[in-house]
């Protein structure tokens, strides 16, 4: 899909947060010079259109008991897609990447409690055959940019 | 932190994303039979807690134009990393940044930023300006550039 200035506004206002109260799309929208119903259409045919992969509280996963780990597995080219499907097919896998080294395929790990991140670990190591490069954080130094559009 | 059997609820309710209506709250508590004040408390006070980082939108990389998104990892001195980790982390194109154990000998790395460019001319460009901050303290490095996303849903926990 093509932008327009309104999407692009949207996306930037969106990314720095959502307001809690009965009616926050139509004070979004008041705040862009936007009607209510237009800003709703436009933010679905975003998510349509995987413009945004998600809208909605984004939840900490520590905060809540839980743990988080970045995991890399060196997979051969030919078995690429087949591990792929594995690894996605994990409730815990929040996202997974394809990169550019031998170490080729980054996923972060959430689970409910810091034990099930070595569970989880030895279920992929056995549904693939392959070690997985374990990279739980020691030091954040910072997240949160926001990609401008 | 403690997060009880109805936000446990709520958070099932909305961790694949809030109903775009024009009351999203409201249906949210119609469909967990809580009333809308409760459901916009919870929230908030999650929110305070640090439990949601903040309710938005999460946008796709590539579709706004961010084809070049460069994992940047550093092998540095560990007896700087803690000065020069929030250095790094201050620049404003860096979107992450942690600290990660390093695998010997394969993966040597142990500072992880995250850049993003439009053009890969804009990625090298911040990738050269993390190496002048880092100096003469970090050893090897390498750009982890994505070539696909092959998952992004965010955290989910289960029912």
């Amino acid at each position: 899909m093509v932008m327009d200035s309104a999407d692009k506004a949207i996306v930037n206002r969106l990314q720095q947060g959502f307001p809690i109260c009965d009616s926050p799309f139509r004070r979004v929208a008041e705040e862009l010079g936007l009607t209510e119903s237009d800003l709703l259409a436009r933010v679905q045919a975003m998510l349509d259109e995987g413009v945004l992969s998600r809208f909605g509280p984004m939840y900490h996963a520590e905060q809540m008991g839980g743990a988080l780990t970045l995991a890399a597995l060196k997979v051969p080219e030919p078995r690429f897609d087949e591990v792929a499907e594995i690894v996605n097919a994990f409730p815990e896998v929040a996202h997974n990447y394809a990169r550019n080294h031998s170490l080729n395929m980054w996923f972060v790990l959430a689970t409910e409690n810091p034990e099930q991140i070595s569970a989880v670990i030895g279920q992929i190591e056995a549904a693939t055959g392959l070690t997985v490069y374990n990279m739980p954080k020691i030091s954040e130094y910072y997240v949160g940019l926001q990609l401008e559009a | 932190m403690n997060i009880d059997a109805v936000d446990r609820q709520l958070i099932q309710a909305t961790q694949t994303g809030l109903p775009l209506v024009a009351q999203p709250y409201q249906a949210v508590a119609e469909q967990l039979g809580l009333s809308v004040e409760e459901v916009m408390q919870r929230l908030a006070r999650m929110q305070q807690d640090g439990i949601i980082r903040r309710i938005a939108a999460v946008p796709n990389h590539y579709k706004l134009g961010y084809r070049y998104n460069g994992m940047t990892v550093w092998d540095v001195d560990d007896r700087q990393i803690d000065n020069l980790g929030p250095k790094v982390a201050e620049l404003p194109f860096v979107s992450h940044c942690y600290q990660r154990p390093r695998h010997l000998p394969d993966w040597p790395y142990n500072l992880f930023a995250m850049v993003h460019g439009k053009t890969q001319q804009d990625a090298e460009r911040q990738v050269a300006i993390i190496s002048e901050v880092l100096g003469e303290h970090v050893g090897s490095r390498d750009v982890l550039y994505s070539s696909k996303i092959l998952k992004k849903t965010g955290l989910r926990i289960g029912g």
